[in-house]
């Protein structure tokens, strides 16, 4: 592991450092049963970075950093990169309140969003939206939504745009299984399915909401059951692996775009930790469970699958995880660094300005 | 404001005025979609020869599918919470979307999209999207005591919520009491680049008929109106009431008290300089309002000119509202809830120390 830079190590006259824009998600030039060589990058770069991000975001909590709530990502992975590996673009997420992973997956720039969580002006939201509401328009990213089930309403939204102003865009709804339970999930599914809209639905179902586990909330084993309701494909996949959600994901991609309608993908998944930063899990969850969900961490097992087939090399993995971890070096130091908020700004952009 | 006509010979009642408006800019700008349940009516059913079957509850949005077609004359299923999320992600990805609430009484059914989603991207993305987005819904009684127009739909269909939205910040609410600024106010929300929600009074969308330009024009939101002028004391309306002050005003005339008649127009950003500029002049004030009494529209402009102009008063502020009670089904205690022009004028004559 590299220095952590925590909030002492920053002196306000140093200049902010300089970063460049991060890469888009790779185009995806192939769908089929597997991805591409510089997708293997793709993933192996985002997958870290997200880890990169949440573990020392966890480090900065647990030092006092006054980052706001938070709700970690770590442990997810592989379900934001499968999904963004087979988007382009200038397609749109809405994600929810466990939202980081799925911002970094599409492109927003880990400095920017770390800003956002110490309330700097330089933040994605310029300080006035923090972890749970993170947004990113020019990345495709519509919003980290706290309010649970209800970004999944705004995908379909943005995919009923794309529909009528004649694009190719396609949306893609995170939501967790917490949200399978909610009304504005069925009644957006539903209008998806009757409209034919180019939008997909992933479940990241991580078994729990807050303490309450999926066994006990939702009727049916698997949530890509529900599809059937809604006369849309619904598959479960292995939330573990990166390129099971990514040939899962590219399929539903491909349909959507292709006119033929909505789909859902629910990815079976785990949080390492808890709800978000005070919770202890050990008030609802075995420290067995725990465990054998850590032996089967989507970046262990992707580090497994592309050294064993010899589809990428140690040292192309190690030159990602250094190349990341020098990025979250930069982001603190840049998020500690940024100036806060003009006490001014408490009353702009409360109107949206303007008119056509 | 200038609100004399010079050249409109031409009257519609205040529904068509907003027919006309809607049509008017869906001919402007192709991104405008409007959506509801039965705004056309017997959707899917064209090959029976069945379209446009109700042309939405009060006919406001009759004629415009055969004009623009189903793909931006949408009918919805019973899924306010699904659709006008829909209407909030369209807003948020290109479109310039107009949902209908049927009536008022149902925001709850979709409260959320329209004061934690709609209300506050703008400000908690930090002003990095708009959100064009119209909200039209109906709202109060249907009768008079003299006429009635299918009225007695009781306490969860008869309701005048408009506090509860003017309550949220960043939510421009714009209440017509004319054919004319019914037109223009819609004109001007549907141009916002922000969202606006359109209370239409029920009763007034079929009884309210006046002369209408047939071109497209813009009435200010966030400007009051004075509609008659006067000396003594000043009544200050909101929608239907301003009808209601007007009546009372003549009376009052008849007696030699000379009532100055404010239309509110906008509740929020609420226009204090028309409504305080009028009060230091006339020294007295009466707000008539026909919402429920407590934490309403009546008090706060009550408190603001308490607050702003108290020196000015020759007495205290006056409020005529609903009763603190849910609206009644059968038509005597119907109209007995409904202000009128009695109630106004028993207010004035307490003002001036002439009441029983």
């Amino acid at each position: 592991m590299s220095a952590k830079v925590g909030r002492a190590s920053g002196s306000r006259e140093k200049p902010l450092p300089q970063i460049t824009s991060e890469n888009l998600p790779a185009r995806v030039e192939t769908i089929g049963q597997k991805p591409a060589r510089n997708q293997l990058l793709w993933m192996y770069d985002r997958l870290t970075l997200i880890r990169e991000f949440e573990e020392r975001l966890k480090w900065l909590v647990e030092t006092g950093v006054p980052v706001g709530a938070v709700h970690y990502y770590t442990g997810q992975e592989a379900c934001a990169v499968g999904v963004c590996a087979a988007l382009e673009p200038a397609d749109w997420i809405a994600s929810t309140h466990r939202g980081h992973g799925h911002c970094i997956a599409k492109g927003v720039e880990v400095h920017r969003m770390m800003a956002e969580l110490y309330g700097k002006s330089t933040g994605t939201n310029r300080g006035k939206g923090g972890s749970m509401h993170i947004t990113d328009v020019h990345r495709g990213m519509l919003g980290v939504n706290p309010i649970v089930g209800m970004g999944v309403t705004h995908a379909v939204g943005a995919a009923l745009s794309a529909k009528v102003r004649h694009t190719s865009q396609v949306a893609v709804a995170f939501f967790g299984e917490g949200a399978a339970s909610f009304g504005a999930l069925h009644e957006a599914m539903n209008l998806a399915a009757i409209w034919t809209l180019p939008v997909v639905f992933v479940c990241e179902n991580n078994g729990y909401s807050q303490s309450t586990p999926v066994e006990y909330a939702v009727a049916v084993p698997d949530i890509a059951e529900r599809a059937s309701a809604y006369r849309m494909p619904g598959v479960t996949v292995d939330g573990q692996d990166v390129k099971a959600v990514w040939a899962a994901a590219a399929a539903a991609i491909k349909r959507a775009r292709s006119g033929a309608g909505p789909s859902l993908i629910e990815c079976k998944t785990y949080r390492y930790y808890g709800h978000h930063q005070g919770d202890d899990t050990r008030r609802y969850r075995t420290k067995e469970e725990e465990d054998a969900a850590r032996e089967r961490d989507c970046i262990k097992r992707f580090r497994e699958q592309v050294l064993n087939d010899g589809s990428l090399q140690p040292e192309e993995l190690e030159a990602i995880d250094k190349k990341n971890k020098e990025k979250m070096d930069l982001a603190v130091i840049f998020a500690e660094q940024s100036p806060l908020p003009d006490p001014a700004e408490l009353y702009t952009d409360v109107y949206v300005p303007g008119a056509r | 404001m200038k609100t004399d006509i010079v050249a409109a010979v031409r009257e519609l009642t205040f529904n068509q005025a907003i027919n006309e408006a809607l049509r008017l800019e869906m001919r402007r700008d192709p991104t405008i979609v409007i959506m509801g349940e039965d705004i056309a009516g017997g959707a899917g059913l064209a090959h029976l020869g069945f379209v446009d079957a109700w042309g939405g509850s009060l006919r406001t949005t009759k004629g415009l599918i055969t004009e623009f077609g189903p793909q931006r004359v949408l009918d919805t299923p019973i899924a306010e919470m699904g659709f006008v999320g829909a209407a909030v992600g369209a807003a948020m990805s290109g479109l310039r979307p107009i949902v209908e609430i049927m009536f008022v009484d149902l925001i709850g059914c979709c409260y959320d999209q329209i004061i934690n989603q709609a209300a506050k991207m703008h400000y908690m993305m930090g002003g990095q999207l708009k959100l064009p987005l119209v909200i039209r819904t109906a709202y109060g009684t249907r009768g008079d005591g003299k006429r009635t127009y299918g009225g007695g739909a009781g306490a969860q269909h008869s309701q005048t919520l408009y506090s509860v939205l003017a309550h949220i910040p960043g939510l421009k609410v714009v209440v017509p009491s004319t054919a004319y600024n019914a037109k223009g106010l819609t004109i001007s929300a549907i141009r916002d680049d922000g969202p606006v929600v359109i209370l239409e009074h029920k009763f007034l969308g079929i009884a309210a008929k006046g002369p209408v330009p047939e071109e497209a024009y813009c009435l200010p939101i966030g400007r009051a109106v004075i509609v008659r002028p006067g000396e003594h004391v000043t009544l200050c309306a909101i929608g239907r009431m301003t009808h209601v002050c007007l009546e009372a005003a003549e009376s009052l005339a008849a007696e030699g008290i000379s009532a100055e008649v404010v239309d509110v127009l906008t509740l929020s950003p609420l226009d204090e300089g028309t409504i305080l500029e009028s009060v230091r002049r006339t020294r007295r004030l009466v707000v008539v309002d026909e919402d429920t009494p407590v934490a309403s529209m009546a008090r706060d402009i009550a408190a603001r000119v308490a607050e702003k102009a108290f020196d000015d008063l020759d007495a205290p502020v006056k409020t005529v509202t609903a009763p603190d009670t849910p609206v009644p089904f059968a038509a005597v205690l119907e109209a007995h809830y409904v202000p009128r022009p009695a109630q106004v004028i028993r207010a004035v004559h307490d003002l001036f120390g002439t009441g029983d």
